[in-house]
């Protein structure tokens, strides 16, 4: 507007169309191009809002009222949110969450930097190696669950056959995923090496960053082989480290698949978690405004694992 | 130097033996899994395990499809993770040519609205997301299934990274030849961008096929059930059938491990980059 304002008030008659046919040709490509945008992201972004950012607001209402998914939705204020401290199972699960995310994951990133480390040298069907390390990642988890209550089976199981041969009393044996003091160290197992694979791939990118210099460096002042591994390696992976440590925070946060096929949160809530109890909520009791009160407390645990991620990525 | 080669012998053999050993570990449920499969259920828990049945049981892979309609599961199984597949693979790199090549309104607040939802558990709305579909009417139908992967954060996030990294040049230079936007994202985009596409197909094959959770809440039809959740029902009606078991087992695990070994290069370095990224 303005240029074609100066442009007739200058009184050259003939500069006044082209110029305004310019800036019409311009805003209407302007306009052309962001309408071309659009159309490239509606497909995904329409169904995205709908299915995603729809329902995740949804379920911030949610926990503020009462529903039965068919009567009317009243209004319940902070009720839920008092009834998490009574409710001994969400404290159950709550801490059984925090446990399983303690102890897994420094057990996971542990298990896949040893891997990383030995797999990263230059040994004949290292590729092969890799595949299998890697592939309990992406089997199916039903498949796999099952085999697994079988190998830890209390009476059949060859883990529990291999213990009696070494001479362990039957009565001191482990009743793994029946038995309330084994049954955590059970799915714990079983994440550590279902997910362990997935994580060492990501640092043997993080190991193959890392400047050979400073190794020969390090060999030229004489250093073994733990002392490039304490005073190279792992200060060089710290990024990587980090990242792996947020990434299985979050996945131990969300555990469910695996505790729903190996002990089903049992014996009693021993191995109940999260998201085990935010499904029995909902669409067993169907009580949908608590669910989702837990599943706000759940949000919240990842929420601050994020925020403390991005403060962090921030002074890097 | 006979010192110095006898310690790099010992120490190549420890990493072959360790290496090995642990293998052995990570692969001995599968290998436990094909032995199981074909024995007679008495036979499972034989101890010390008979690695190789001295009878294999090959009726065992007859009588699966005779048990449970697991064909059916597995159709079932591969139309949605087909679907979704392509549906996440068109729509996301659409999608993710215009936030990384084009300039519009808004562009950055719409992209953190994806970036802020990355992080956002699914279990954290998959209740409301639950009552949304059944208000849609779509409760029992594998098109809800397909509504709620088809659309993800991620894999708009994962190929706007990728065309990122595509010289804008290359686009410019295009549009000077009077390429519209839609025959460059067609014509150039798509064909540079393989190495991507086939992380995704791989992360969204591999979830589909696996996905539980949302199979469960959704379905509840025998005859729309996938394999996950059809085995799932055999292992509570057949919890005796060992052996029947590890054979519908088997059978699951076979077209996972078929894409994985086809495009496991590109699933190593999709993984590795995510991981760099972050």
């Amino acid at each position: 507007m303005s240029i074609s304002d100066t442009a007739s008030a200058t009184g050259r008659a003939p500069a006044v169309p082209r110029n305004r046919i310019k800036v019409l040709s311009r805003r209407r490509r302007k306009l052309q191009n962001a309408l071309v945008a659009y159309s490239f992201i509606a497909p995904n972004f329409i169904g995205f809002a709908v299915f995603t950012l729809g329902p995740i607001l949804f379920a911030f209402a949610l926990a503020f009222m009462h529903w039965d998914g068919s009567n009317a939705i009243t209004f319940a204020g902070l009720d839920n949110f008092w009834r998490l401290f009574e409710d001994k199972a969400f404290i159950a699960a709550f801490w059984n969450t925090i446990i399983y995310t303690v102890v897994s994951v420094p057990a996971t990133l542990a298990c896949a930097l040893c891997l990383a480390i030995l797999l990263n040298q230059k040994i004949f069907g290292r590729d092969f190696f890799r595949t299998a390390m890697f592939f309990p990642y992406v089997a199916s988890l039903v498949a796999v669950a099952v085999v697994w209550n079988m190998i830890f089976n209390p009476e059949m199981g060859p883990v529990n056959m291999i213990l009696y041969t070494l001479g362990l009393d039957p009565k001191d044996m482990p009743g793994w995923a029946a038995d309330r003091h084994w049954a955590m160290v059970t799915v714990i197992l079983f994440g550590i090496w279902k997910s362990m694979g997935y994580y060492m791939v990501i640092y043997l990118a993080g190991l193959q960053g890392i400047n050979s210099e400073l190794y020969e460096a390090a060999d030229l002042d004489g250093a073994n082989a733990w002392q490039k591994f304490i005073y190279v390696t792992v200060p060089q992976l710290a990024p990587t480290t980090f990242f792996v440590t947020v990434m299985l925070t979050i996945q131990s946060f969300k555990v469910f698949d695996q505790v729903y096929m190996i002990t089903q949160g049992g014996p009693g809530t021993s191995t109940l978690v999260l998201v085990y109890h935010i499904y029995n909520e909902a669409f067993i009791s169907w009580d949908l405004g608590y669910s989702s009160m837990i599943a706000l407390v759940l949000f919240f645990l990842v929420l601050a694992v994020t925020v403390v991620q991005f403060r962090r990525q921030r002074e890097d | 130097m006979r010192i110095a080669g006898r310690k790099i012998a010992v120490k190549t053999v420890v990493i072959y033996a360790t290496a090995i050993v642990i293998t052995a570990v990570m692969l001995m449920p599968f290998a436990w899994m094909l032995s199981a499969s074909l024995k007679l259920s008495r036979d499972v828990f034989v101890f010390p395990v008979e690695w190789i049945p001295s009878e294999p049981q090959w009726q065992n892979y007859v009588d699966i499809w005779t048990k449970i309609p697991l064909a059916l599961f597995i159709y079932n199984t591969s139309k949605l993770t087909i679907i979704v597949t392509l549906l996440q693979l068109l729509t996301s790199s659409f999608a993710a040519y215009a936030f990384a090549k084009l300039d519009f309104p808004y562009k950055n607040t719409l992209f953190l609205g994806y970036i802020a939802t990355i992080a956002m558990p699914w279990q954290v709305y998959m209740v409301p997301q639950f009552l949304l579909m059944r208000e849609f009417g779509l409760n029992n139908t594998h098109l809800a299934l397909i509504c709620l992967q088809a659309f993800t954060a991620f894999g708009v996030f994962l190929m706007r990274q990728f065309y990122m990294s595509i010289p804008t040049e290359l686009c410019e230079a295009a549009r000077i030849d009077g390429m519209n936007e839609y025959q460059i994202w067609a014509r150039i985009m798509l064909p540079l961008s393989k190495p991507a596409l086939s992380t995704l197909t791989i992360f969204t094959f591999v979830t589909t096929w696996n996905d539980f959770l949302g199979p469960m809440i959704y379905l509840t039809k025998t005859e729309l059930k996938t394999i996950q959740i059809g085995l799932r029902m055999f292992i509570a009606q057949y919890s005796a059938e060992y052996g029947l078991i590890m054979a519908a087992s088997v059978v699951a695990l076979i077209p996972v491990l078929i894409v994985f070994l086809s495009l496991q290069r590109f699933f190593v370095e999709g993984v590795a980059s995510s991981g760099l990224k972050g």
